[in-house]
């Protein structure tokens, strides 16, 4: 057992070259984890992770369920600390600056770097005022100014069409993938940098599946996304690069057909053709 | 071969269960359940037609527009008004006491407290509710009324503010342990959608969590609220009985309850004015919670958000 983590340990510092520099160089960096640790209690969940997220990117992260790939996601903007036994060691970096230093503002943080959750998690509220809500919460009062961030946002989010007419309607009217487009467009409302996603898919049928693929296409043009999830399809499909999680560690990362054609690592292999995971 | 045997014998005892049992069930449950809804009819037609009686000797007119109760002057001067507004008072300085310390425990222990806090809290401030009235009573007398007099030396013994002030301690704990039951209900998910958007725990607790739990705050101020106007002891103790409709909150003043126990602990012969009196009186006390819990039912349906 102690070897095959020496092993991976080898592997992930391996791995932390970028394998392709002519495309990343144009890129700027957005995330960068430097040998970032965390415990639940006594469960070292992440082992020194060493990822680098770019602009305009969509990365995937994939891995068996328990493999820290949502603990990950979720460190990225400091949800994990709502969780009272969490501790942490290392440094993820923020356009640069260290997540975690004592001056960074946690709200500020979550403002910049949006976040879709795994199960839709509108408020019960109209489509409206969930959409509102960030740039409310941010100060934002104008009633003209607020109108146009929800057609905009409900806009980028594509549901805008379906649900125009009825925006003061809760928004637990809707379909799951429809709440989740909401959930997508509440989170574009306050135009954060970079958008984290939870397994979005996992709860929702293909079709809506399909529809969010779609949106992630459009929406990388303007904003970064990093994107959790358990379906290797879906990976393959949408993301630029990809890191392979497990058990805690980073086993490989890459671009994403590296990963899935040709990856260096035997379990990256095993898990991407489906043989465990 | 017992693989045979066993779903033989489970199949017998499914065709012998009595069905006759099982069908005599709703029927007993119906009869358990009509004894409260019988005692409840019971206590009406005494109130109505009791207070029926009543209002044969005295005009209705007189007892819903006047403000002077003088049973004992004469023929008696019987304006409802002079109790009610005892009540009211009480009420109104209980509710501005117990609203915000109630609301703002919940808002800590569901939004703040770490589990082990909770776990001690939370107990306590039910104990807080087991205390028996008449304790807060002397409470009121003994502690609170001579902060108070020390504070303004305009304060009687007896007045408004010391019973009402004690009334809403009383009503705290019911406030803040439901309304945290409500609170503590709303989904963790949602919490993270807002924190997701860079909202501030406090925010999160106004803007999210109290309106999503909103239908059970409301529900705790109505039964908190019901449990003031109802509050016998701690009135009749340190309220005074004074009946008067006036705004001054320093004076003694008498509640509809308080009426009640004074004249029921008293002198009132059966059949006269005053008897009967006891039954119109009870009968505005029911029509008053009954309009709060009217009032409770509208407000929470239409600010109500489902999820």
């Amino acid at each position: 057992m102690a070897e095959l983590k020496t092993k991976i340990k080898q592997n992930t510092q391996e791995q932390s070259v970028e394998k392709s520099p002519i495309i990343q160089e144009e890129k700027e960096v957005v995330f960068q984890s430097k040998n970032f640790n965390l415990w639940y209690g006594d469960n070292h969940a992440l082992q020194d992770i060493n990822l680098t997220f770019h602009e305009n990117d969509i990365n995937a992260i994939i891995g068996p369920s328990g493999c820290g790939k949502s603990t990950f996601v979720k460190s990225l903007n400091r949800m994990t600390e709502l969780v009272p036994i969490v501790r942490t060691e290392g440094d993820i970096d923020f356009r640069g600056d260290d997540i975690f230093k004592s001056g960074m503002s946690v709200e500020e943080l979550r403002t910049r770097v949006g976040m879709v959750f795994q199960k839709p998690n509108p408020f019960p509220k109209s489509i409206y005022d969930n959409v509102a809500y960030g740039p409310r919460v941010h100060g934002i009062k104008k009633k003209a100014v607020l109108d146009q961030i929800v057609e905009k946002s409900l806009r980028s989010a594509s549901i805008w069409d379906e649900v125009k007419d009825r925006l003061t309607d809760n928004a637990y009217g809707l379909s799951g993938g429809q709440q989740q487009r909401i959930c997508i467009a509440r989170a574009l409302a306050v135009e954060p940098e970079v958008i984290l996603m939870d397994e979005p898919t996992s709860a929702l049928d293909p079709i809506s599946t399909t529809k969010i693929e779609d949106l992630m296409q459009e929406l990388k043009k303007d904003y970064s996304i990093i994107i959790v999830t358990h379906n290797m399809q879906q990976a393959a499909r949408v993301s630029d690069r990809t890191s392979f999680f497990y058990q805690g560690y980073v086993v490989e990362s890459d671009d994403t057909n590296v990963i899935f054609e040709n990856p260096s690592d035997k379990r990256t292999e095993d898990y991407v053709s489906g043989r465990f995971g | 071969m017992s693989n045979k045997n066993i779903r033989d014998q489970i199949i017998n005892n499914t065709r012998n269960k009595s069905n006759i049992f099982e069908r005599m069930i709703p029927v007993i449950l119906l009869l358990i359940t009509s004894v409260s809804i019988l005692a409840t009819i019971g206590i009406l037609v005494t109130l109505l037609s009791e207070s029926f009686e009543f209002f044969s000797r005295v005009p209705i007119t007189e007892f819903l527009t006047s403000a002077t109760w003088q049973p004992y002057v004469g023929d008696g001067e019987w304006g409802i008004w002079a109790l009610i507004m005892g009540t009211l008072k009480i009420v109104a300085i209980a509710v501005i006491f117990a609203v915000p310390i109630g609301l703002g425990a919940a808002i800590y222990l569901s939004e703040y407290a770490s589990d082990r806090v909770r776990r001690i809290i939370k107990p306590i401030l039910e104990v807080l509710a087991g205390i028996p009235t008449v304790v807060y009573g002397f409470f009121a007398i003994n502690f609170v009324n001579p902060i108070l007099q020390g504070i303004y030396s305009g304060f009687g013994l007896y007045n408004a503010v010391s019973a009402g002030i004690v009334v809403g301690i009383m009503i705290i704990p019911m406030i803040a342990s439901l309304s945290e039951d409500a609170m503590s209900s709303v989904p963790t998910a949602m919490r993270e959608g807002s924190l997701g958007m860079g909202a501030t725990r406090l925010e999160t607790a106004i803007r999210v969590v109290i309106p999503a739990a909103f239908s059970g705050i409301v529900a705790s101020f109505v039964l908190a609220i019901s449990r003031a106007i109802g509050e016998t002891m701690i009135v009749s103790i340190a309220a005074g009985s004074m009946p008067n409709a006036s705004f001054d909150v320093t004076e003694p003043l008498q509640t509809m309850t308080g009426f009640i126990v004074q004249i029921t602990s008293g002198d009132a012969a059966f059949g006269t004015d005053l008897y009967y009196s006891l039954f119109a009186v009870g009968m505005m006390l029911f029509i008053m919670t009954l309009l709060m819990n009217v009032i409770a039912s509208w407000f929470t349906k239409r600010f109500k958000e489902e999820y």
